[in-house]
């Protein structure tokens, strides 16, 4: 149950790894979507959260696999909009709460270490040298 | 029996057959439930917006809001899957610290689980208890809105734990401190470390008082303040699933707790509460 709107808070947190550590990579993902109710209220207040091209391109990474006719529309501005309507903001629920990555593995940009997801559950355990 | 952190490392202590006996333990849940009730009334959330929470050491907790857990135990957490809970998951050592970006979560709380890194699994310089206690603390807080709070209620077991662990929240940037509520009844005394990003949100930086003494009739916990707030509710009625804590969801979870749990909240305490530990 990786969600795109935990994977855009996440970043690498290996010993040393402390830049150009955002935002894991997607690899070999399988998705699996879930109806979530919408919650305009919190979309809008979690906006400013947002690294916005991170989840512009990751949201195009993990929709690589699957077909578009299931997956449902995906398309985000490249910039993040100052006029919330409604139609953005159902988009963004969808991207942000709708699409569960099941496997794959999260690969850091930087030092390229592997967070393996299984079972919806990214494993972020570190090895004992690459505790900081 | 010792306690559990002292018989093993927590992801085999909470292995397949613990993880369910854990879960299935309806007392035991309860107890869980009206500890993490009280450890949101701590957090003192704003009651007009949506919340992003963290929890720390979720074990297999189900729970009513928009929320994140993460936990070192794979079997605690295949129970949490198998009950479908709605937060996303992650299998991760707090000691290790937290890879969240600055300002990603509104609050966080953490139940029973801080006694866990006060004990050394390896002599490697890496997981002696102040340098996991340091790592956490510091991830812990950038990963922090400001302002927030951080509420973890824990089992310490003498006072120099809680010194310690005082000591380093203190050093990452926490101000804050400790909350005892029924700090003179062997059964209901809770512990809880209240710690605060910048003032810690809602008015004042004061350090809640702890609850003491007088628990209701019917043995419910007493709530240290009642949040007004009326539930948000659509064109049809319905409530909206803002999934924001509030005092009337409290209440309801607690109710279907009680229901699935056999006894109430012991309410064996009269006694007049002693003064809370000292801040820092
Ligand atoms: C007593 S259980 C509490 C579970 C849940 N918070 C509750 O209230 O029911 C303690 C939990 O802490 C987790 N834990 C212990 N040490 C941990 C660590 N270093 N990192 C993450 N989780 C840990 C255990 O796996 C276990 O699920
Ligand atoms: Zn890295």
């Amino acid at each position: 149950m990786v969600r795109l709107i935990t994977h855009n808070l996440l970043a690498c947190h290996a010993k040393g790894c402390t830049s150009n550590n955002f935002p894991l990579q997607f690899q070999n993902v399988q998705i699996e979507l879930k109806e979530a109710e919408f919650n305009p209220t919190f979309l809008e207040t979690f906006m400013p959260k947002l690294e916005w091209k991170a989840l512009v391109d990751s949201a195009k990474e993990a929709s690589a696999t699957i077909s578009r006719y299931i997956l449902g529309n995906t398309s985000l501005p490249l910039e993040q909009p100052e006029m919330l309507d409604e139609e953005f903001l159902k988009n963004l629920h969808h991207v942000l709460l709708e699409i569960h990555v099941e496997e794959g593995i999260m690969i850091c940009p930087n030092c390229k270490h592997n967070y393996p997801i299984s079972n919806g559950i990214p494993n972020m355990l570190l090895a004992e040298h690459e505790i900081g | 029996m010792s306690r559990p952190e002292l018989q093993a490392p927590p992801e085999i202590y909470y292995g397949d057959t613990e993880a369910k006996k854990y879960t299935k333990n309806t007392r035991n849940q309860q107890i869980q439930a009206d500890m993490t009730y009280r450890a949101l009334e701590l957090l003192n959330l704003p009651p007009d917006q949506p919340a992003f929470l963290l929890d720390i050491g979720c074990g297999s907790d189900e729970e009513g809001y928009i929320w994140t857990g993460v936990d070192i135990a794979p079997s605690m957490l295949e129970v949490a899957l198998e009950r479908e809970v709605e937060g996303d998951l992650f299998l991760q050592d707090i000691g290790q610290g937290f890879g969240f970006r600055p300002g990603s979560f509104d609050g966080a709380i953490s139940i029973s689980v801080l006694q866990w890194l006060l004990n050394a699994e390896t002599s490697h310089p890496t997981s002696s208890p102040p340098h996991r206690l340091h790592r956490f603390f510091t991830t812990l807080h950038s990963a922090l809105r400001n302002p927030s709070r951080a509420v973890f209620q824990f089992y310490p077991s003498s006072d120099d734990q809680i010194q310690l662990i005082t000591s380093i929240a203190q050093k990452a940037g926490f101000g804050g401190g400790v909350v005892v509520d029924y700090p003179n009844s062997n059964k209901a005394r809770k512990v809880f470390l209240c710690l605060f990003v910048g003032g810690g949100g809602g008015g004042q930086q004061q350090i809640p008082e702890g609850l003491d003494g007088e628990m209701v009739e019917d043995g419910k916990v007493r709530f240290e303040k009642r949040r007004e707030r009326d539930l948000r509710k659509d064109k049809s009625g319905k409530r909206k699933s803002q999934k924001v804590v509030d005092r009337d969801w409290i209440l309801r979870k607690k109710e279907l707790y009680r229901k699935r749990g056999k006894e109430s909240v012991p309410r064996d305490s009269k006694f007049t509460g002693r003064k809370r530990k000292p801040t820092f």
